[in-house]
């Protein structure tokens, strides 16, 4: 099973976000990023599926130049090879556009299988592996909890709203995306480390794919929305202020 | 502005983040001076069609197709696809659903289109919906620790969709004089263009607690006295869709598992809301619990610390209180389903 599984990098957890150039994107220059946790799930569900079935697994990854640490950590987990869609202002791209970029540089390789996380914790679209999808003729599925492969079939348990779940068939090749929690990943061993040096990462220069740059939307403005941490003191007499309480997580937090 | 809601049932039940998206749309088609179809897919739906059309809407649009009964990305997209065609809105709306992630962007991609998805709200640039006065989304980055206001730039039509809580259901108005007319739309569709086989829906048994994966935690503390009182906070947990969750003395006493402990010498947690019950928020239980998104807290004391971290509060007496609020989302829930 030839399995290509689209990984990227984001800021750490942790990382401070300062936004710059009037709301463009954050500075990068002062704070680590890391591999997009629910692309680690990918990852080892793709290198999962290659041990059990054999073939061979991809990391792809578009973004900036540092994009390729998050290339060598997957094969330093066990990847065969890395392609890196280069593109330092990656952060620009609409969507579609970047799905577009992704499929044109991947569609020669004619993957069995191509999955995703469900989605980066930077930008957070949600819609890469859908689009591949449709970019790329395959059928797919999203919110993956357990794949099964059978003679060319895949049955997945997908996860839905409120603690259901439906069992899903469909034939290879397709895409699947992941949903974070369907395995536990792997950490990169010292050998595993040092046979990455030895694979190959493969760099595509987004602007030589073709891809028109016919944005459908833009971002206009990243801003830090406003949020005063002074509590809220709720009176009344306990019904009210049950009430009350209530009311303000569904429709002020929007938590409930 | 003509727009387009696709509301989502399943099994001839609503999604209720349908009526809140009806609810924006509405919003949006009064301030734009525009016009408002509502679409209900699927099989043996005409009720809910009738149901829709009771709301302040244009009209209803039914799709109804065999092989439209149980939902699959390909047939929701060629069906949608053919009804968006011939309606030819400026504005598709959808309610930021599992269902509507699965296949809306597909289906706004066989347009040529975009999406902006999982909004949290909208605005007019300049507040008016004027040709000068640009339509803004507004949706989340970072995990929610950025905003980003987004625009459509292309052609019509424009697919977007609302974050469930981003609206108010009960804010959806009624018709104003009687009811909207409900159209059917044949759309075509054939069973080879469908490569998912859709089978058997079920829920599993709870597994071991994550705690890190709740998105709710209900937690408890000294004030809840005793472990019987546990029950009740286990309760509104339920209600709510969390867990439980305590700090390090009810664990201590044994009265809730290791597992559930939250604080430096148990689990760190960030649930989008979490509810401290009767605990007075020493440092080495706050660490733990700190980076949750919302923080509520109900504490007999105007001055425990847990209110320094806390977006809502209530000074008072957690037997009182805790019992009304599952009451309260006891009926809620009751009326809702």
């Amino acid at each position: 099973m030839k399995i290509g599984v689209c990984v990227k990098q984001v800021p750490a957890k942790d990382a401070p976000l300062a936004i710059v150039d009037g709301g463009a994107w954050i500075r990068e220059s002062d704070i680590g990023f890391e591999t997009n946790e629910p692309d680690t799930y990918a990852l080892e569900e793709a290198l999962r599926l290659k041990e059990k079935h054999g073939g061979e697994v991809v990391a792809i990854s578009m973004g900036p130049e540092r994009a390729k640490q998050t290339i060598k950590e997957a094969l330093a987990k066990g990847a065969e090879r890395g392609i890196h869609v280069a593109d330092s202002e990656f952060y620009k791209l609409d969507p579609l556009t970047s799905a577009r970029s992704l499929a044109a540089a991947i569609e020669k390789e004619n993957f069995d299988l191509i999955l995703t996380g469900l989605q980066s914790d930077d930008q957070g679209f949600g819609q890469t592996g859908v689009l591949l999808a449709e970019l790329l003729g395959r059928p797919h599925a999203t919110i993956i909890m357990s794949i099964e492969v059978t003679d060319g079939r895949m049955k997945l348990k997908r996860e839905l709203e409120a603690g259901w779940f439906q069992w899903v068939e469909l034939p290879l090749p397709a895409v699947i995306t992941i949903q974070s929690g369907i395995n536990k990943p792997r950490y990169a061993t010292l050998k595993g480390i040092m046979a990455a040096k030895k694979k190959e990462i493969a760099t595509v220069d987004r602007a030589s794919l073709g891809v028109a740059d016919s944005y459908t939307e833009k971002v206009e403005r990243i801003y830090v929305p406003q949020k005063t941490k002074k509590t809220e003191f709720i009176t009344g007499s306990p019904k009210e202020s049950a009430a009350k309480l209530i009311e303000k997580l569904r429709h002020e937090a929007r938590v409930l | 502005m003509k727009i387009l809601l696709i509301t989502e049932q399943r099994d001839a039940k609503w999604n209720k983040v349908s009526f809140e998206t009806l609810a924006a749309a509405q919003q949006i088609a009064q301030q734009a001076k525009g016009s408002l179809s509502g679409v209900v897919i699927g099989k043996g739906v005409t009720a809910l069609a009738d149901e829709l059309a009771g709301y302040q809407l244009e009209e209803v649009l039914l799709v109804e197709h065999d092989l439209l009964a149980a939902y699959t990305p390909d047939g929701f997209s060629i069906a949608l696809r053919q009804v968006v065609e011939s309606a030819k809105p400026d504005l598709v709306l959808f309610p930021h659903t599992y269902q509507v992630r699965d296949f809306a962007p597909k289906l706004a991609a066989s347009l040529q289109k975009g999406m902006i998805g999982d909004c949290i709200a909208y605005r007019y640039e300049n507040g008016k919906p004027a040709a000068a006065g640009k339509l803004i989304f507004v949706r989340q980055m970072f995990q929610g620790r950025t905003a980003a206001d987004v625009v459509f730039t292309g052609e019509v039509p424009w697919v977007a969709s609302f974050q469930a809580g981003a609206f108010r259901a009960d804010l959806a108005a009624k018709h104003a004089g009687g009811k909207a007319p409900v159209k059917a739309v044949s759309v075509d569709l054939k069973p080879e263009q469908i490569r998912t086989k859709p089978l058997e829906l079920f829920r599993e048994a709870k597994q071991a607690v994550d705690l890190t994966q709740a998105p709710i935690l209900v937690s408890v503390g000294r004030g809840i006295k005793a472990p019987e009182n546990i029950q009740m906070a286990e309760k509104l947990a339920k209600l709510m869709g969390g867990e439980i969750s305590a700090s390090r003395p009810i664990c201590d006493e044994g009265w809730l598992p290791m597992e559930r402990q939250i604080g430096s010498s148990g689990q760190t947690v960030a649930p989008k809301l979490y509810l401290a019950l009767g605990i007075s928020g020493a440092i080495q239980h706050v660490v733990g619990m700190k980076g949750s998104r919302t923080i509520a807290a109900i504490n007999k004391d105007p001055n425990a610390p847990i209110f320094e971290v806390a977006d809502y509060g209530i000074v008072g007496d957690l037997f009182e209180v805790v019992p009304a609020m599952i009451e309260e989302l006891t009926i809620q829930q009751g009326s809702s389903s």
